[in-house]
């Protein structure tokens, strides 16, 4: 039997399709983009091109993430907090605390052993709580989103952010580069500010061992490396971190299969 | 006078309003705060005519109230504040 | 940036009437803004001479220039200045200052002389914040509300969407109101995502007027939920340069029920007018430089 999770994400959609609950055997990632009914057919079509999987082969969809109202095919919608708790548990049953931050909304989540959700708090809204804070700062800062991270971790001293808006941080940072200050600490500035962000949702929730942290700002090293010092703890980051949201739907869609 | 510090964004409304008329300027709000959020001054910068100290909420937490809250604000259960509870005048309120 | 759509034009203006060598007391007052500088001379309480500028990438000669510029074309010198107020973030780094009031209490001020003692609510939106004010008869602040950490409700936020239109900020207000039917608003508070959904729009076949006119009202929306927090008590005035946004003030006053109150100022100089009305006040309890 195989099911598949959806997650119609701001800025990507993911699809991830599970034999019999336990294996993956296909997994997508592509860009949202303006017409989002387009790119979920497009989705769909590249599952089947590298997976083989058809949606008409699965026993089950369920749909996740911003858009989930567009998944024409699912067949029921499940909140995005407990796709993430799901998703985390499947990969780990041993995480207790899941941090997923996309490009558009930023979540602590306290999960029990089943993975079912025990706590949780949402930073949504405001861009400085997500991704979308990075991306403009790398704009600001004239460098890829992708090389934000390893920028940082170049760091030789600590910079004062005071901004806690994205607009206004990214005057800030035009002062700082007109100020001469390093871009390495710049980018460091941006990460801790982001992270102070997120560590104070997940104190809201409570930390308890052992932590994941996944959605699309998980790949970044700078901010990964913030998080861990923020939390006097290691943070576990699964491969395919992006698509464990869609994971998770997958796996609820086999328990009501 | 009411001082409302703090800030609204996507998110939501996150104010602590300080009734300066209530006020004395007595400090107890300052130790108990685990974000530090709470400064006295011996001038009221909001009001130059006022001659008692007052309490004000400082540069550093001002614009990161939802955060600096955070700790004393579980997502389940809400125990009562320690800066409400410690302020006698009752000049402390919180919008959220 | 090509062309600089956010750009809004500099003025400054003085009164050939009054000779203030013949003054009793003058007074300056100088608001230096993130965005936005001004400088605001008195004689006898009476407006002399202002200027209104754009803020550099230096607070201390922001307000240098500022003050220049207002006393442009009269005699007065900044030398000649007995006692100058700064306000706004960059109030204690006016190099010819002697002392510095925040822009609460110096908007409260301003805007009780230039609306009159009627004056209950102020709403000031500047560059890079919003407050709301109440104020008594004599320009007292009784309560407050100021938020500078989200751009969404500041100027910022306007000149962000001026920029992404190709339309210059003295015309967004106007363009905004050229649209046949009011359209929803835009859904996001937030400035960022407020504008990928303009974008959106754009590409959906909307006119510039039509995003204009869906942004300007999500804006007057959510300033009316600020200023509702304290109560709308009439008489009720804005201060600020937005202000001078025809297309948000309109929307705003329909949606709180009450006219603003029109002024012969400036609408932007209210902070700095307030600081040389404090100053004056400290000249008279025998305040010196």
């Amino acid at each position: 039997m195989i099911t598949a999770g959806i997650d119609i994400g701001s800025k990507t959609i993911k699809i991830v399709a599970l034999k019999d609950a336990k294996e993956i055997v296909g997994r997508v990632m592509i860009l949202a983009g303006t017409d989002v009914k387009e790119s979920i057919n497009k989705a769909w079509a590249e599952l089947e091109k590298t997976a083989g999987v058809k949606p008409g082969d699965l026993a089950a969809i369920v749909a996740t993430g911003a858009g989930k109202g567009d998944a024409v095919n699912a067949q029921r919608t499940v909140t995005e907090v407990s796709a993430d708790a799901k998703g985390a548990n499947f990969l780990n049953p041993e995480v207790r605390t899941v941090i997923d931050v996309g490009a558009e909304e930023g979540r602590a989540i306290r999960i029990d052993t089943a993975g079912k959700v025990v706590d949780f708090a949402i930073n949504e809204k405001c861009a400085a709580g997500a991704g979308a804070f990075t991306e403009a700062m790398a704009r600001a800062l004239e460098v890829g989103v992708e090389e934000l991270g390893p920028l940082s971790l170049k760091s030789t001293q600590e910079v004062a952010m005071n901004a806690q808006c994205a607009v206004f941080a990214e005057s800030e940072l035009v002062t700082l580069v007109h100020a001469q200050t390093p871009k390495p600490d710049m980018a460091r500035a941006v990460h801790n500010a982001i992270s102070d962000r997120i560590v104070s949702m997940v104190r809201r929730v409570g930390m308890e061992e052992k932590v994941m942290l996944i959605g699309g700002v998980a790949n970044n090293v700078g901010f990964l490396d913030s998080l861990q010092k923020d939390l006097n703890t290691t943070v576990i980051v699964p491969e395919d971190s992006e698509s464990v949201s869609a994971l998770g739907a997958a796996v609820l869609a086999a328990e009501e299969a | 006078m009411l001082a409302n510090y703090g800030y609204k964004d996507g998110s939501g409304e996150f104010f602590i309003t300080i009734d300066t008329d209530r006020c004395n300027g007595c400090g107890d709000c300052v130790p108990v705060c685990p974000a530090g959020a709470f400064e006295v001054l011996e001038e009221d910068p909001n009001d130059p005519l006022r001659e008692e100290p007052v309490a004000v909420i400082g540069e550093a937490q001002r614009k990161k109230l939802k955060y600096a809250c955070a700790q004393c604000k579980p997502a389940s259960s809400r125990p009562p504040l320690p800066c409400v509870e410690a302020c006698k005048a009752g000049a402390i309120a919180h919008s959220w | 940036m090509a062309e600089e759509f956010w750009r809004w034009t500099e003025s400054r203006w003085h009164d050939p009437d009054i000779d203030w060598k013949k003054g009793q007391i003058v007074s300056a007052g100088v608001d230096v803004g993130s965005v936005s500088s001004q400088a605001v001379v008195m004689v006898d309480g009476r407006l002399y001479c202002y200027s209104n500028t754009r803020t550099g990438s230096n607070s201390p000669d922001s307000a240098v220039k500022a003050m220049g510029m207002a006393l442009e074309g009269t005699d007065l010198t900044i030398d000649d200045l007995p006692y100058t107020v700064g306000t706004g973030y960059g109030r204690v780094n006016v190099p010819f200052g002697q002392r510095a009031i925040t822009e609460i209490a110096c908007h409260g001020r301003g805007a009780n002389f230039m609306y009159g003692p009627s004056i209950r609510t102020v709403l000031d939106m500047g560059g890079q914040d919003c407050k709301a004010i109440h104020v008594d008869e004599k320009g007292k602040v009784t309560n407050f509300l100021m938020n500078d950490k989200c751009a969404a409700g500041t100027g910022r936020g306007m000149e962000v969407f001026a920029d992404l239109l190709g339309v210059s900020i003295n015309d967004v207000g106007e363009l905004s109101l050229k649209v046949e039917e009011e359209p929803e608003p835009v859904s996001s508070t937030c400035v960022v995502f407020a504008k990928s959904e303009a974008s959106g729009l754009l590409r959906a076949g909307w006119p510039k007027e039509k995003v204009l006119a869906a942004y300007s009202s999500a804006m007057a929306h959510r300033v009316a939920g600020l200023l509702e927090r304290i109560g709308v008590e009439p008489d009720f005035g804005i201060t600020g340069g937005i202000a001078k946004n025809v297309g948000v003030v309109t929307r705003l006053e329909k949606e709180i029920g009450i006219k603003s109150l029109q002024s012969k100022y400036d609408s932007q100089i209210a902070g700095a007018m307030g600081a040389a009305l404090f100053a004056e006040a400290l000249i008279k309890k025998g305040a010196k430089k």
